[in-house]
């Protein structure tokens, strides 16, 4: 059977890059990290763009990682239907890129939060949430100071007409509210699609919970939907 | 030669927590007449030209390309002669 390859790309200041490589190759699939300067992705089904500080956060968080080369590329991926998942700091450089709408801006309390997160499965109608269950409930960790979601009011209701919100934070009893939200994000917003529903931004790491050893594996079945959605597809 | 100086600030319609901290802390220091603050990003651009029509073109390019997220931010510019 022919290996799924994921691509994970490189910037300066990534720091969750080999997380982002490690789980695939562990689930059984191929992995290559692809350098930010590098001018052609190495024939991935899926590119990882991982988290960390891509260019030490200047200016804002992805503002100038959009101008790598690779990203040229990963723009070029995306627009042909390929699957592009962008965590934390992957989910900023897409929102910069233009590749998926709105924006991350500091969180409202203005705090670093590292802890693990409830989230809720917010539609199932993804390459990357097909095995979840409609509103199941997620423990996956969060790690970020700009991770408050933001949108205006015609971008929100265009996400939300058109079902690209795949997370929202929540309680442990899936309540959506203000008490269950860690960093001010707009409707609670957790992960979106853009409108092809082939790119995906969330600022929670699934890498971070997809393994035995740590204390949640809820983010395995991310993993698993995107391998059996390109199985269908080979 | 000409130098621009560039604010970005975040829209009016944007929430800015870290002028809401600012304003708080004016309010405990006893300056309780500031109603709000409102923190902006400051940049200095040298551009090498005489050429003020083109150095504005440019400064405009680079303000919505790179300086700003249209998302979220306005700019606004003051350009002299150096």
């Amino acid at each position: 059977m022919k290996k799924i390859r994921f691509n994970v790309i490189t910037f300066p200041g990534s720091n969750c890059d080999h997380d982002s490589y490690w789980i695939p190759t562990v689930r059984g699939n191929e992995a290559e990290f692809v350098w930010h300067k590098d001018n052609s992705l190495k024939s991935p089904d899926v590119v990882f763009i991982p988290g960390g500080f891509s260019y030490g956060d200047y200016l804002r968080c992805g503002a100038i990682a959009k101008f790598s080369p690779i990203m040229q590329e990963v723009k070029r991926f995306a627009d042909k239907g390929g699957l592009v998942i962008g965590v934390c700091n992957g989910f900023q450089i897409l929102t910069e890129s233009g590749l998926l709408p709105g924006a991350l801006m500091m969180n409202k309390h203005l705090d670093f939060i590292c802890k693990h997160q409830h989230l809720s499965v917010e539609s199932i109608n993804s390459p990357f949430t097909n095995l979840y269950q409609h509103k199941q409930i997620l423990d996956i960790p969060i790690a970020h100071k700009e991770g408050n979601y933001y949108i205006d009011n015609d971008g929100l209701k265009s996400l939300q007409d058109n079902d690209q919100i795949l997370f929202r934070y929540c309680d442990e009893k899936g309540n959506i509210n203000a008490d269950s939200n860690p960093n001010g994000a707009i409707d609670n917003i957790a992960g979106i699609v853009n409108i092809n529903r082939n790119v995906l931004g969330m600022m929670p790491h699934p890498e971070r919970a997809s393994e035995d050893v740590v204390n949640s594996q809820d983010g395995q079945t991310l993993f698993a939907s995107i391998e059996k959605w390109i199985r269908e597809r080979l | 030669m000409f130098k621009a100086k560039v604010f970005v600030s975040l829209k009016q319609s944007v929430l800015d927590p870290q002028g809401q901290v600012i304003t708080n802390a004016l309010h405990s220091q006893g300056y309780t007449s500031v109603v709000e603050t409102r923190v902006s990003k400051y940049f200095e651009i040298m551009i090498d030209t005489n050429d003020k029509q083109k150095a504005e073109a440019d400064l405009k390019s680079i303000c919505d390309k790179v300086l700003a997220n249209p998302n979220t931010e306005s700019w606004k510019y003051e350009l002299e002669g150096v």
